[in-house]
C-alpha cells in the first residue's frame, strides 16, 4: 500500500499501452516502411500482383495490382502505417490512379527521415527541409506540364497516349491499345462530367480480354418479361420506382380486420383490381416499354403482356439512373397525370446474347452520353482486375479533360524534380539542406523501383538517367521494355498532371504528420461483451 | 474501519483493507502530485509551433493525430482520478477560450511540482495554497498591467490575422498559417457584431472533406450540407430560391397515440386509397402554394411524394440534419415548419444561388446555399490528402476561430513566446519578499512553476532551455520589457512585438486562474479510497 506513491503513476486504463520518443518514432518508421515494401514490387509495368484472400472465405480471393485494393483489404493496426492506407484510398477518390506510388514515395520520404533521425537532425527540421523540397518540385512539376486546353485534337491523342501508360502497369497490358481506344472513347461522351456512375462495366466470363468492346447503346443487364416481344421499335418507354407487387397501405396503423372468409375474398379481389387500375394508368401513358426499379409480380406482369407492353422488373438504383439519364425519361412513382411525364425514348430495344447471357440492349437514345463497356475474359479474377485497371483509367481521364495538363513518365519528371531540388538545396545553408537532399534522393528511389521491378540493373540505369539530365537532355527517361535509357518522347509515355501532383503532396502531407509524432496511444480494445 | 456505537455493537463505515486501497496523508499527497505531472510531462513536448504531435488509437483502432491539448486528453483513456481532474481542467480552457489547452496542463503540473518540495519542508498544504493565490492575484495584476492593445476593425484585420496564425503555428497546418489565419478571421468578421462585440460562432460551420491538400482549405460565403437532392432529374442549380424548412415527412401522419384503424369492408379499403393518395397531393399542393422553389425537410419522403414534387417542379433535400436545418433557418430566415398546414409565403427563406456540386471520382455530392438574405452565416471547407489531417485541420481551425473571437471581445493582448510567462515570474517573485513568513516560499515557488511554459517551449525548439530562459529574464529585468520571448523559430529576435507573437489577455487569465485553482483543488487531498481487485 504505501509503497504507490513511489512508483510511477500510472494514470490510462488497463490495457492501454504508451510508446513514446525513440520507440514511437521507430514503430512508426517499421510500420509505415513495412507497408510500402510490401506494395512496392506492384510498381510499374513489370510490377507483380498480389493474391489477396479473404479471411473469412478461403475461396473467395482476389488478384490484384491496384494499390488502393491491396492496402484496402489488409488489415493492420499500426497506426502510422494506417495513415498511408488512407492517403492511398484518398488518391484512388480523388483521381483514381497513383495509387501506390503515393504509398511508396510516402515510406521512402520516412526511410531517409530515419536516417537524418540517426544523425540527430530534429524532426521538425527534416519537416522544415521537406516542405522546402516540396515545393520546389511543385512548382518545377508544373512548370515542365504541357497544358492542351486549347488543342483539343492534340489532347484526344495524349489522352490514348495516357490511358496506354496507365494501363501498361495492369493486366490490360497485351491489349493497352484497344483499352484506351476504350476509354477515351466513353470519356468523351460524357463531354466534360466527372460522373463515372454513367460509364456502365458490364463484366461476363468467357471471352478472352481483347474481345472486350464498348457498345454503342446502352446496355443492360436483365431479363424482358415472359412472353413479351424481344424486340421494339422507336420505343416509348417509362422509367418506374414503384412498387409493383402490392401496394402497401401507408396510413399508420391501418390494419385489415374480417370476420369471414367471404370478405377477405372480396378485399383480396379488390387488392388485384386495385393494382390492374395502376397497371393500366401505366398503360395509358402510351407506352410500350415499362422498367421498374422495384420488382414486378405475375399479375402486372401479365397485364403488360396482354397490352403488348415490354416490362423489365428489378433494375437496381444505378441502372434506373443511368437509363433516365440515356433515354431521357424522368424517373416515375406516380402515375395519375400522363400529360405531365416525359418518356424516354430509344430506337431499338432489343435482347441480345453474350456469350451465354442474354442482356437488354437500347440503342438509339436521345442522350448518348451514358454508354456500356462490355468486358470478356476467361475468368472472374481476371475480369475483376480489369474492371480495376479500366476504372483507374476512366477516373484520371475524367479528370484530365477537366485540367489537360499534361508530363513525361517513365521516371523523367521523378528526376527533373529532383534535380530540381538538389539545385536549391545547393544555395540553402544548415541542416535544412540535408533534409532537401533527402527529398531528392527519394523521389529518385521511384525510377529507381521500377527498373528494379523489371529485373534491370536499376542503380546504372537510374544514374546513367541522372547524367543525360543533367547533360540537359530533359525529356529522358527509362524504357522499361527495352531496359535502356531513352527519350520518353519517342516511346510515348505520358502521365496526367493531376496524378503526380497528388502523389507529391499527398506523399509528403502524410510524411509530415507521421513526423511530427512524438507518442503514440493504444487504447485497450473494446471488451467483449460490452457492447 | 471499523466503529462501535453505543450498545456496543460493531458497525463497518468502510469496508475492509483489503477490498480498498486507501493512501493518506502526505502519500495521497505525493501520489497525487505524481499523476499530475506525469500528464503534465506528456503534453510538454506538444507546447510551441516545434511542439511534437500524438497518435491516439482509440478502442475500435481507429487513428487521431493531433497536437491540441484537450483532444489528446479527451482520448486518451484517462484512469487515475487526478489525472482525469487535468483532463477536466484542459476541457474547461477549451470550452472558455478555446486555446491554451496544453499550456494550462503544463502550469498546474508544474505547480504541483513546486509544491512537491515545499511539503518536504513541512510546509502545510493549506499555506502552500493560500500562497499561490496570493502570486495568482500577483500575476494577474502584472499581466493587465503589461497588457498592449490591438486595433483593428472590418477592412483592416492585419493584427486579428496574426494573433490567429500564432495559434495555428504549432499545429500541422503551420505551412499554411497565413491562408487559413485570413480565412478564419474572415469568417469570423463576417458573422461578428463589432458594435455589440459579440460573435455568434453558431453561424461558422466547419465542414471536412478529404482530397487535395489542406492548403486547399477554403471559405466559402454560404453553408454547405452533404446531402444531394431526393431525385436524380431536379435541375441542380436554383436561383434566388424561396426555401420551405420542413420538420415532418413526406408521409402519412403517424400519430403518437396508440391507434388502430380496422379495415373490414372493400369499400372502407378502397376509402383509405384515396385518403392515402389525397395526403401526398395535399402536402405538395400546399408545398407549392406557399411559393417554395426549394425544400429542405428533416425526414424522408416517400416514392410517390418523391415523384409529385419533381411534377411539380419542386427541388427537395431529404434527411437533413437538425443543427443544418437551423443554420439554414438563421442564414435565410426561414422558419422551421412542423406542419404542411402551417406554410405560408412568410415563413420561406431566401437564398440568391443553391447549387449541388460533385467531387473528385466518386459519386459523392454536397448543395451549397449562396447568397443567405437574412444573417450572414460561413461555412469553412476544409480539405486534407486524408482524414486524420483533415480532422486536426478542423480542430485547428477552431482553435483559430476562438482566438479571433477572443480578440474582439477583449482587444488585450500580451506577448507570446514565454514573453508574459517570464514578466509573471519575475513580478511575482520580485513581490515576494514582501511577503514575510511561509508564504514567501509559496509565492516564490509559482514564479518559478510559471516559467515552466517557457522552458517546454525553449526545449522544444532545440534550444538549451534553462538557459535562453534565464538569458531572457534577465534581458527583461535589464530593459523592463515585457515584450521578450523565446526565438523559438530561429528569427534572429526576441521581440515578440516584432515577431507578432501574440496571446489574448483573456487566455493567459484563465489559464493561470483554473491553473492555480486546480493545483490547490488536488493540494487539498489527503485521502485517496480505492475499491481493489476490481480491475
Amino acid at each position: 500500500m504505501s509503497t504507490e506513491a513511489f512508483q510511477p503513476a500510472r494514470i490510462l486504463n488497463q490495457g492501454s499501452t504508451q510508446e513514446k520518443a525513440e520507440g514511437a518514432r521507430l514503430s512508426n518508421f517499421i510500420g509505415a516502411i513495412a507497408l510500402s515494401d510490401l506494395i512496392s514490387t506492384t510498381l510499374g509495368p513489370k510490377g507483380m500482383d498480389k493474391i489477396l484472400q479473404s479471411p473469412s472465405n478461403l475461396l473467395d480471393s482476389t488478384i490484384t495490382n491496384d494499390g488502393a485494393t491491396i492496402l484496402g483489404s489488409i488489415q493492420i493496426s499500426n497506426a502510422a502505417a494506417k495513415i498511408l492506407i488512407e492517403i492511398s484510398k484518398v488518391q484512388d477518390d480523388e483521381i483514381g490512379d497513383g495509387t501506390t506510388s503515393v504509398v511508396v514515395l510516402a515510406g521512402e520520404l520516412l526511410k531517409e527521415a530515419e536516417k537524418l533521425i540517426h544523425k540527430r537532425i530534429h524532426p521538425q527540421t527534416i519537416i522544415k527541409g521537406f516542405r522546402l523540397a516540396k515545393d520546389i518540385a511543385l512548382k518545377k512539376l508544373r512548370s515542365v506540364s504541357q497544358d492542351y486546353s486549347e488543342n483539343q485534337e492534340e489532347l484526344k491523342k495524349y489522352l490514348k497516349k495516357i490511358a496506354m501508360t496507365i494501363f501498361s502497369t495492369k493486366i490490360l497490358t497485351p491489349y493497352k491499345s484497344l483499352f484506351a481506344d476504350l476509354a477515351v472513347d466513353s470519356i468523351l461522351r460524357l463531354k466534360g462530367s466527372t460522373n463515372l456512375e454513367s460509364i456502365q462495366i458490364l463484366k461476363k466470363t468467357g471471352g478472352l480480354l481483347k474481345e472486350s468492346y464498348i457498345e454503342e447503346g446502352f446496355v443492360l443487364d436483365k431479363k424482358i418479361g415472359v412472353g413479351q416481344p424481344k424486340r421494339i421499335e422507336n420505343a416509348k418507354i417509362l422509367v418506374a420506382n414503384t412498387s409493383m407487387d402490392y401496394d402497401k397501405i401507408k396510413i399508420f396503423g391501418s390494419r385489415v380486420v374480417v370476420n369471414s372468409s367471404s370478405k377477405l375474398a372480396e378485399i383480396e379481389e379488390e387488392e388485384k383490381k386495385k393494382m390492374l387500375r395502376k397497371c393500366q394508368k401505366i398503360v395509358d401513358h402510351g407506352i410500350n416499354v415499362f422498367i421498374n426499379r422495384q420488382l414486378i409480380y405475375n399479375l402486372p406482369e401479365q397485364f403488360f403482356t396482354d397490352n403488348g407492353v415490354m416490362s423489365i422488373e428489378h433494375a437496381d438504383f444505378a441502372g434506373i439512373e443511368r437509363l433516365s439519364l440515356v433515354t431521357g425519361g424522368e424517373i416515375v412513382s406516380t402515375f395519375d397525370h400522363p400529360e405531365l411525364v416525359t418518356l424516354g425514348t430509344a430506337k431499338l430495344i432489343e435482347e441480345i446474347m453474350i456469350g451465354e447471357d442474354k442482356l437488354i440492349r437500347f440503342s438509339g437514345c436521345k442522350e448518348p452520353s451514358a454508354c456500356t463497356i462490355i468486358l470478356r475474359g476467361s475468368s472472374k479474377q481476371i475480369l475483376d482486375e480489369a474492371e480495376r485497371s479500366l476504372h483507374d483509367g476512366l477516373a484520371v481521364l475524367s479528370q484530365m479533360v477537366k485540367n489537360p495538363k499534361i508530363v513525361l513518365g517513365a521516371g523523367c519528371t521523378e528526376i527533373i524534380m529532383a534535380q530540381a531540388i538538389e539545385e536549391a538545396a545547393k544555395e540553402t545553408s544548415g541542416k535544412i539542406q540535408i533534409a532537401m537532399e533527402s527529398f531528392a534522393r527519394a523521389l529518385t528511389r521511384i525510377p529507381t523501383i521500377i527498373a528494379n521491378n523489371a529485373g534491370y540493373d536499376a542503380e546504372q540505369l537510374v544514374s546513367e538517367l541522372k547524367t543525360k539530365h543533367y547533360k540537359g537532355n530533359n525529356t529522358f527517361g527509362i524504357d522499361v521494355m527495352g531496359g535502356k535509357v531513352c527519350d520518353v518522347q519517342k516511346i510515348g509515355v505520358f502521365e496526367s498532371l493531376l496524378v503526380k501532383e497528388g502523389m507529391l503532396l499527398k506523399a509528403s502531407e502524410a510524411t509530415e504528420m507521421i513526423l511530427r509524432v512524438d507518442t503514440i496511444m493504444n487504447s485497450a480494445p473494446r471488451r467483449r461483451g460490452m457492447n | 474501519m471499523l466503529r462501535f456505537d453505543s450498545s456496543g455493537k460493531p458497525f463497518i463505515i468502510i469496508r475492509d483493507q483489503d477490498q480498498k486501497e486507501r493512501l493518506t496523508g502526505s502519500e495521497a499527497r505525493k501520489a497525487n502530485i505524481l499523476a499530475a505531472m506525469t500528464v503534465a510531462n506528456l503534453m510538454k513536448t506538444s507546447i510551441g509551433p516545434l511542439g511534437m504531435d500524438k497518435i491516439l488509437v482509440d478502442q475500435d483502432g481507429e487513428v487521431t493525430a493531433t497536437n491540441d491539448g484537450a483532444t489528446i486528453l479527451k482520448n486518451m483513456q484517462v484512469e487515475n482520478p487526478i489525472a482525469k481532474l487535468l483532463v477536466e481542467l484542459s476541457q474547461g480552457q477549451d470550452d472558455e477560450i478555446g486555446d491554451g489547452t496544453t499550456s494550462v496542463v503544463v502550469l498546474a503540473g508544474a505547480l504541483l511540482e513546486e509544491s512537491l518540495s515545499l511539503l518536504e519542508k513541512g510546509i502545510h498544504p493549506s499555506k502552500i495554497s493560500e500562497g499561490y493565490e496570493k502570486a495568482c492575484d500577483i500575476a494577474v495584476k502584472h499581466l493587465l498591467k503589461i497588457c498592449d492593445k490591438i486595433e483593428f476593425d472590418k477592412e483592416n484585420c492585419g493584427s486579428l490575422v496574426k494573433a490567429a496564425k500564432t495559434s495555428l503555428g504549432s499545429k500541422i497546418v503551420n505551412q499554411y498559417t497565413e491562408k487559413i489565419a485570413k480565412i478564419s478571421v474572415e469568417a469570423v468578421l463576417a458573422v461578428a457584431d463589432l458594435e455589440r462585440k459579440d460573435v455568434r460562432f453558431d453561424l461558422i460551420k466547419l465542414e471536412g472533406k478529404t482530397g487535395g491538400t489542406l492548403g486547399d482549405t477554403e471559405l466559402i460565403d454560404g453553408i454547405i450540407i452533404p446531402k444531394n437532392f431526393s431525385h436524380p432529374q431536379m435541375p441542380k442549380q436554383i436561383k434566388n430560391a424561396k426555401i420551405a424548412i420542413l420538420t415532418c415527412p413526406f408521409e402519412p401522419p403517424k400519430p403518437k397515440t396508440g391507434h388502430k384503424l380496422d379495415i373490414d369492408s372493400v369499400k372502407k379499403y378502397k376509402e383509405l386509397l384515396e385518403i392515402e393518395q389525397n395526403y401526398f397531393k395535399e402536402m405538395t399542393d400546399l408545398v407549392k402554394k406557399s411559393g417554395a422553389t426549394l425544400v429542405l425537410c428533416q425526414w424522408g419522403f416517400d416514392d410517390e411524394a418523391n415523384h409529385l414534387l419533381l411534377q411539380k417542379k419542386l427541388p427537395a433535400v431529404r434527411w437533413v440534419s437538425g443543427t443544418d436545418i437551423e443554420l439554414i433557418a438563421i442564414a435565410t430566415g426561414a422558419r422551421i415548419v412542423p406542419r404542411f398546414s402551417e406554410l405560408t409565403e412568410k415563413k420561406l427563406g431566401k437564398a440568391g444561388m443553391v447549387i449541388e456540386k460533385s467531387i473528385g471520382t466518386t459519386d459523392e455530392k454536397m448543395i451549397v446555399i449562396e447568397k443567405c438574405s437574412n444573417t450572414k452565416t460561413v461555412t469553412i471547407l476544409v480539405k486534407g490528402g486524408n482524414k486524420m489531417v483533415v480532422e486536426e485541420g478542423k480542430r485547428s481551425i477552431h482553435d483559430a476561430l476562438c482566438v479571433t473571437r477572443n480578440l474582439i471581445k477583449d482587444n488585450r493582448i500580451v506577448y507570446g513566446g514565454g514573453a508574459a510567462e517570464i514578466s509573471c515570474s519575475v513580478a511575482v517573485n520580485k513581490a515576494s519578499k514582501e511577503n514575510t513568513g511561509v508564504e514567501q516560499y509559496s509565492i516564490r515557488a509559482f514564479s518559478q512553476a510559471l516559467l515552466s511554459v517557457p522552458i517546454a517551449l525553449a526545449s522544444n525548439s532545440g534550444l538549451n532551455s534553462l538557459e535562453a530562459v534565464s538569458e531572457i529574464q534577465l534581458k527583461q529585468m535589464e530593459k523592463e520589457s515585457s515584450f521578450l520571448g523565446i526565438d523559438c523559430l530561429s528569427k534572429g529576435t526576441n521581440n515578440m512585438k516584432e515577431q507578432y507573437v501574440f496571446d489574448t489577455l483573456r487566455g493567459k487569465i484563465q489559464e493561470f486562474l483554473l491553473a492555480t485553482q486546480m493545483a490547490k483543488m488536488i493540494l487539498k487531498i489527503d485521502d485517496i479510497i480505492r475499491p481493489t481487485g476490481q480491475y
